[in-house]
C-alpha cells in the first residue's frame, strides 16, 4: 500500500528577555540551581503575577515575522496539571486568545518551494528543571520557571522528514533574526515536538496521530520521523492499528520507543487568569514592533542572488543564520569579492566553526580580515596553501592578512629566477624521479613539486613550479 | 442536573490530588449533587449574548518593565522545603514513567 | 478597661504630649489579650517581642514625622503574609510556614507606624462564616462567648470588640469582612476591587477577594484604608485611580442623598430583629435629610449559585498549589510522588476546604465548563449589571448585613445549602466587585446586628459619609461587651 505522511511540529522557543514572564527575576541559562528565583516562581502563598512587557514584543515581533496575524485582545489562562517542576500545579499559558494565529512560512525541499501553515503562537511560562537521579528520588532547580516562551503550532502541512527540517532551518533563521531568543537546541532554548500520521494515499481523514517528544537536534527531528513513519507503516501493513500514544526518540537505537498511551483528552481545567488582566494591543504598539524587524533571510537571500550575483545554494546557506550573513555582508562592504567571501565562509569558516564548536562571534575574525586575505589571493600575493596559514592566524588570534603575511615571511615566491635555482637543486638531488617521470609514471612529479615546495618553505608559486619544472625536466 | 456519583466523585478527586475514605467519598457525593441542583438554577436564567464576567475590574495593559528585582536567597527558599540536596528541592521520583 | 477603648484622637494627643508611649499602648494591647484571649481566642500567634523593640523604636520618631495612626496597635488576619512570622491561613498545610517577604498592605502598615502586635484566627484558607474550621482553635464572639464571631475574619471582629486591638484587618471573598463585623457590633469595609493590593493576601478566589479595614468607628476605619488603598505594582488587579482624603468626606451632611433598598434583601430568610434594625435605620437617614426608596437587583437568586461555583473554581486553581513539594506541610506516610500529592493535601486541608476544592474542580470539569462554569460567569455579568443599573440612580444601597444576629457555637445547618444562604446579602457585593460596609445598626437580645451600606465603584467615600452619618445619629457604636476579664 502507498502511504503519505502528515506531520505538524510544535515548537517551544525561549525568548531571552532580562527577567522571567510573571516574575522578576533573572531569566537566563546556565546559573546555579534555584539562584535565579523570585518567590512568585515557587507559588508561595500570595504572591502573584505580573507580564513583563517584553515579552509581549518579543512575541509579537516573533509573530509578525511568522506572518501571523497580530491579536487585538489577548488573555492567559491557566492549565492545570501536578508535577514537582510546575509549582503552582498550573502552567500560565494562552488558550482562548493567543498572540498570533494564521501565519506560515516558506521552504524549500530539492527545489520546490512550499507554504507550511503556522496554526497559532501564543505566550507561555516554561517550568523548572527536574533531575531524576537513580536512588529512588528527583531534584528540582526552579531557574527555569516562568522563563518565557512562545509556541508555535504548525499545521499539519508537512509531509516529509526532509520539510520537516526545513521547515525547523527556516523557522529558526527567522526567530534568530528577530533576536527575541537565541534558538539553540543544545541549550533547551528551541524544543521540538512532532505529531505524525500517515494515511494511504487518496484517503481524505488523517490517520491515528503520535506524539513524538525528545527530539533533541534537528537531525534527530529527521531521524526520529524516518523510523516512526516506517514504524507505522509497518503496523498497518501488519493489519494492526495505530494508537494514540506519547513516543520517545531514542538516541542511542535510533528508533522511537512507547512513552504512554494517551488516555481521552487531558483534563487541564483551563480558566481564565484572573490575576491577570486583558492586554490590547493597538495599531501604533503593532506598527512599533514591526519597524524593528529587521531585513529577514529569504529577502536577504533574494538579494544575494540578484544584486551580488550569488547561486541560489549559497544564498541559502549563508542566510541560515543572521551571525553568518551579516559577517557576509560586512566582508563584501569591505571590499572582498561576493563569490570567493562565500566560499571562505561556507567552506574554512564553517569547518573550522564545527571543529572547534564556536560560534562566528566568538572567533577572532573579522568581516576586515577576511577581506584583506581574500585580496591577496586575488592579486597573487599568496598562495591558496599559504591562505590556509593565515587563515588560521587570523580566525584564532585576529588581525589583518597583510601584517601576518609580511610579520611571518609569507609571501608567495613568483620570481621566475628564484624558482629555477630552486628547481635545478631539487632535480640535481633526485636524478631517479626524472627517469621516473620519463617511464611515465606520473607520481614523480607531484614529488618533485612536494619537494620544491619544501625547499621554498611552502612559499613557491605552484603554477610557475609546475611550468619550470616541465621546462627542466625537458632539457635533462 | 443528575446526581454526582461515587464514581464520578473520584475521578474529580483523581484529578484534585485528594485521597479519599469511602466515607468521605459518600459524603461529597452528596454534597457536590446538592450544589448541583443549585445548577438548575442557574440554568433558568437566559444568558443569551451575555458575556462570561472573568475580571471584578477590568483592567488592561497592566505590565512590568524588564528589570531584575527581588532575587530570592535560595537558602531562605530551601529553609521552607521539607528535603533539599545541593542547592534543590529533593522529590521522591514519580512512580509511572 | 484599657487605654486602647479612647477614641484615635485621644490616643494621638496622649502620645502627642508624652502622657503615654507607643511602647505602653502596645504592652496594653498584650495586656489585654492576655486577660481575655483565654476566652475569646482570637489570636493564633502574639509577636510580642519584636513588637515591643518595634514600639521603642518608633518612639523615637519625631512628632512631625508621625501620621493620624502612628504608634497604634493593629491585629492581621493570619492569611495576610508576614515576613519571618509564621502565616497560617489556620490550616495544618502551612502551620509552620514562614513567609520570605511583607504583604504589602503590611509594608504600608509599617511605614505608617502602626505596630503589628500578632496574627488573628480565621476559618481555613478564609473558607467559611463562623471561623470554627480554623485547626487551631475556636474564636469566640466577646458579645457571647456561646456565640461564633462570624467569619471568615472572626478573630480580626472579635479581637476588635474585645478591646484587644482598636484595628484590625480582615479579608473578603463573600462577605468575611462584613458578616463578622456585623456579629461583633464593629466596622468593617469591604473596599472596592482593586483599591487595596492583593499581593501578599492568601487567595481564596482572586477574582473576588479584598482586604479591608476593621475597626471601631467609621472615621477609624476611613483612617486605615486611607493607609492601605493605592496601587501596587506587584498587583496586576490594583487600580491606578487616585485615592480620594476619606476623612474628608465624613462631614455629617447627607441631605439629597438617594438612598436605594434592594427589595430582594428583605426577602424571605431575613430575620424580624435585622428587618427592623434596617428599616429603624433607614428611618434615621430620612431624618437626616437622605432620599429612601426601593430598588430591584433582579438578578440577586441567581449571585449565590454563581459565587459558589465561581469561587469554587478558582479555589479549587489557587489551593492546588499546596502539594507538599516545595513548602508546607507534607505527609510522613508517603512512599511515592503521588503519595506525597494525595495524602498531604488529604492530611493537612479540612473538610471544607476539601469540599469547595472538589466542587470546583468538578465545575471546571469537561462536562461542566460550560453549563456551570461558563454560565456562572454570565450570571455574574449580570448581576454586576444590577448593581451599575441601580447606581445610576441611587449614591448608596443599603441592607441588613446579615439576615441574623450570631449563631451559637457548632449549630448546624440543616443541609450544606441552607448553610450557605447566610452569604445570600454579602455575595453578591463581591461578584460585582463594588465596596460595602457593615456598621452597628442595633441589637437583638444583646447581639449586635450589623447595617449594610453599598457605594458604587470606587466611591469608599460615600459609604463613609452616610456610615458616618448615621454613627454620629445612634450611639450603638459606644456600647462594648463585658468580655470577664480573669483574676
Amino acid at each position: 500500500m502507498n502511504f503519505e505522511t502528515v506531520i505538524g511540529l510544535e515548537v517551544h522557543v525561549e525568548l531571552k528577555t532580562n527577567t522571567k514572564i510573571f516574575s522578576p527575576a533573572p531569566s537566563h541559562f546556565g546559573a546555579e540551581p534555584n539562584t535565579n528565583i523570585h518567590a512568585t516562581d515557587l507559588a508561595y502563598p500570595g504572591v502573584l503575577p505580573v507580564l513583563n512587557k517584553s515579552v509581549v514584543d518579543f512575541g509579537m515581533k516573533a509573530a509578525m515575522a511568522l506572518n501571523c496575524q497580530i491579536a487585538d485582545v489577548m488573555h492567559f489562562d491557566r492549565k492545570h496539571y501536578y508535577y514537582p517542576d510546575n509549582p503552582k500545579a498550573y502552567q500560565i499559558s494562552q488558550e482562548d486568545r493567543p498572540i498570533g494565529e494564521h501565519g506560515w512560512v516558506e521552504i524549500e525541499v530539492d527545489g520546490k518551494k512550499k507554504k507550511i501553515g503556522i496554526t497559532r503562537i501564543h505566550l507561555e511560562e516554561d517550568a523548572g528543571k527536574l533531575t531524576h537521579t537513580d536512588k529512588g528520588y528527583s531534584l528540582v532547580d526552579l531557574n527555569r520557571q516562568g522563563t518565557p516562551l512562545i509556541e508555535i503550532v504548525s499545521e499539519p502541512d508537512i509531509s516529509s522528514a526532509e520539510e520537516a527540517y526545513a521547515y525547523l532551518e527556516k523557522l529558526k533563521a527567522i526567530i534568530e533574526y528577530t533576536g527575541v531568543s537565541d534558538v539553540r537546541m543544545e541549550e533547551g532554548s528551541l524544543r521540538c515536538d512532532a505529531n505524525i500520521s500517515i494515511r494511504p494515499r487518496g484517503q481524505k481523514e488523517f490517520g491515528t496521530k503520535t506524539e513524538l517528544k525528545n527530539l533533541n537536534s534537528f537531525n534527530y527531528v529527521r531521524r526520529g520521523i524516518i523510523d516512526e513513519v516506517k514504524r507505522q507503516e509497518d503496523v498497518l501493513l501488519a493489519g494492526g492499528v495505530i494508537q494514540q500514544e506519547t513516543r520517545r526518540y531514542n538516541e542511542a537505537t535510533g528508533k522511537t520507543d512507547l512513552m504512554r498511551i494517551k488516555g481521552g483528552v487531558a483534563d487541564y481545567r483551563f480558566i481564565s487568569d484572573p490575576d491577570l488582566p486583558e492586554i490590547h494591543i493597538d495599531e501604533d504598539w503593532k506598527a512599533r514592533i514591526r519597524a524593528e524587524i529587521p531585513e529577514l533571510p529569504d529577502a536577504r537571500k533574494e538579494r544575494y542572488i540578484k544584486d551580488l550575483g550569488l547561486p541560489a545554494y549559497d544564498a541559502m546557506v549563508l542566510t541560515l543564520t543572521k551571525a553568518m550573513s551579516d559577517f557576509f555582508e560586512a566582508t563584501v562592504s569591505a571590499g572582498a569579492d561576493a563569490k570567493l567571501a562565500s566560499n571562505w565562509l561556507m567552506g574554512e569558516v564553517s569547518a573550522y566553526m564545527n571543529a572547534e564548536q564556536k560560534e562566528l562571534g566568538e572567533t577572532a575574525l573579522t568581516p576586515e580580515g577576511l577581506t584583506s586575505m581574500i585580496k591577496l589571493i586575488q592579486d597573487g600575493t599568496i598562495s591558496s596553501k599559504i591562505a590556509k596559514k593565515v587563515f588560521k592566524e587570523l580566525i584564532e588570534n585576529g588581525g589583518n592578512a597583510e601584517e601576518i603575511v609580511k610579520a611571518k615571511g609569507l609571501v608567495q615566491i613568483s620570481d621566475e629566477g628564484a624558482l629555477r635555482t630552486m628547481v635545478t637543486e631539487v632535480l640535481e638531488a633526485n636524478p631517479q624521479s626524472i627517469v621516473d617521470f620519463k617511464e611515465g609514471k606520473g607520481r614523480a612529479l607531484g614529488f618533485l613539486v612536494g619537494q620544491v615546495m619544501k625547499v621554498s618553505k611552502g612559499q613557491a608559486n605552484p603554477q610557475l613550479v609546475n611550468k619550470i619544472l616541465a621546462e627542466e625536466i625537458a632539457k635533462h | 442536573m443528575s446526581k454526582v456519583t461515587k464514581e464520578e466523585l473520584l475521578s474529580v478527586a483523581e484529578l484534585a490530588m485528594l485521597e479519599l475514605t469511602d466515607e468521605e467519598v459518600e459524603m461529597y457525593a452528596q454534597d457536590l449533587s446538592a450544589f448541583m441542583a443549585y445548577a438548575d438554577k442557574l440554568n433558568e436564567l437566559n444568558t443569551d449574548g451575555v458575556e462570561p464576567m472573568t475580571h471584578a475590574l477590568q483592567q488592561v495593559n497592566v505590565m512590568r518593565e524588564d528589570v531584575v528585582a527581588d532575587v530570592l536567597d535560595r537558602e531562605e527558599m530551601l529553609k521552607g522545603a521539607k528535603e533539599h540536596q545541593d542547592g534543590e528541592i529533593k522529590v521522591p521520583t514519580i512512580l509511572s514513567e | 478597661m484599657t487605654i486602647l477603648n479612647k477614641t484615635t484622637a485621644e490616643l494621638q494627643e496622649l502620645l502627642h504630649n508624652k502622657e503615654v508611649s507607643v511602647k505602653e499602648l502596645t504592652e496594653a494591647s498584650y495586656a489585654r489579650i492576655e486577660k481575655t484571649d483565654d476566652d475569646v481566642q482570637a489570636f493564633i500567634s502574639l509577636n510580642k517581642e519584636v513588637a515591643l523593640n518595634r514600639a521603642e523604636q518608633l518612639d523615637q520618631e519625631p512628632m512631625e514625622n508621625r501620621g493620624p495612626l502612628f504608634g497604634l496597635p493593629i491585629g492581621i488576619k493570619d492569611n495576610i503574609v508576614t515576613k519571618g512570622i509564621t502565616t497560617t491561613a489556620a490550616s495544618r498545610m502551612l502551620e509552620d510556614f514562614v513567609p520570605v517577604y511583607d504583604a504589602t498592605i503590611v509594608e504600608k502598615l509599617n511605614a505608617a507606624g502602626m505596630v503589628s502586635v500578632g496574627k488573628l484566627n480565621l476559618d481555613e484558607f478564609a473558607m467559611g462564616s463562623t471561623t470554627e474550621t480554623s485547626v487551631f482553635k475556636t474564636t469566640k464572639n466577646p458579645w457571647d462567648l456561646n456565640r461564633v464571631p462570624g467569619g471568615s475574619s472572626g478573630g480580626s471582629a472579635a479581637a476588635v470588640a474585645a478591646g484587644q486591638v482598636p484595628f484590625a484587618l480582615g479579608s473578603d471573598t463573600g462577605g468575611s469582612i462584613r458578616q463578622p463585623a456585623a456579629f461583633c457590633g464593629i466596622v468593617g469595609l469591604k473596599p472596592t476591587y482593586g483599591r487595596v493590593s492583593r499581593s501578599g493576601l492568601i487567595a481564596l478566589a482572586p477574582s473576588f477577594d479584598q482586604i479591608g479595614p476593621m475597626t471601631r468607628t467609621v472615621e477609624d476605619n476611613a483612617l486605615l484604608l486611607q493607609i492601605l488603598a493605592g496601587l501596587d505594582a506587584k498587583d496586576s488587579s490594583s487600580s491606578p485611580i487616585e485615592v480620594p482624603n476619606y476623612k474628608a468626606a465624613l462631614t455629617g451632611d447627607i441631605k439629597g442623598l438617594k438612598i436605594g433598598v434592594p427589595t430582594e434583601y428583605l426577602g424571605e430568610g431575613v430575620s424580624e430583629e435585622a428587618k427592623t434594625a434596617t428599616l429603624e435605620a433607614l428611618k434615621v437617614l430620612e431624618s437626616l435629610g437622605a432620599i429612601v426608596e426601593e430598588v430591584s437587583l433582579p438578578h440577586s437568586e441567581y449571585a449565590l449559585p454563581a459565587y459558589y461555583f465561581i469561587t469554587s473554581a478558582e479555589a479549587s486553581s489557587v489551593l492546588a498549589r499546596y502539594d507538599g513539594v516545595h513548602y508546607g506541610y507534607r505527609s510522613e506516610n508517603a512512599k511515592n510522588l503521588d503519595e506525597i500529592y494525595r495524602k498531604s493535601r488529604a492530611e493537612a486541608f479540612g473538610p471544607d476546604v476539601k469540599r469547595r476544592i472538589l466542587l470546583g474542580t468538578y465545575t471546571l470539569g469537561a462536562g461542566h465548563y460550560d453549563d456551570v462554569y461558563k454560565k456562572s460567569q454570565r450570571a455574574r455579568m449580570l448581576v454586576a449589571q444590577d448593581f451599575q443599573n441601580a447606581f445610576k440612580k441611587y449614591d448608596v444601597l443599603i441592607s441588613p448585613a446579615a439576615p441574623t444576629t450570631a449563631m451559637a457555637l457548632g449549630a448546624e445547618e440543616a443541609d450544606i445549602v441552607t448553610k450557605y444562604m447566610s452569604d445570600i446579602l454579602t455575595t453578591p457585593i463581591n461578584l460585582a466587585g463594588v465596596p460595602a460596609i457593615s456598621v452597628p445598626c442595633g441589637f437583638a437580645e444583646g447581639l449586635p446586628l450589623g447595617l449594610q451600606i453599598i457605594g458604587n465603584h470606587f466611591d469608599e467615600a460615600t459609604i463613609y459619609k452616610v456610615a458616618h452619618a448615621f454613627e454620629q445619629a445612634t450611639d450603638f457604636h459606644k456600647r462594648t461587651p463585658e468580655v470577664k476579664e480573669e483574676n
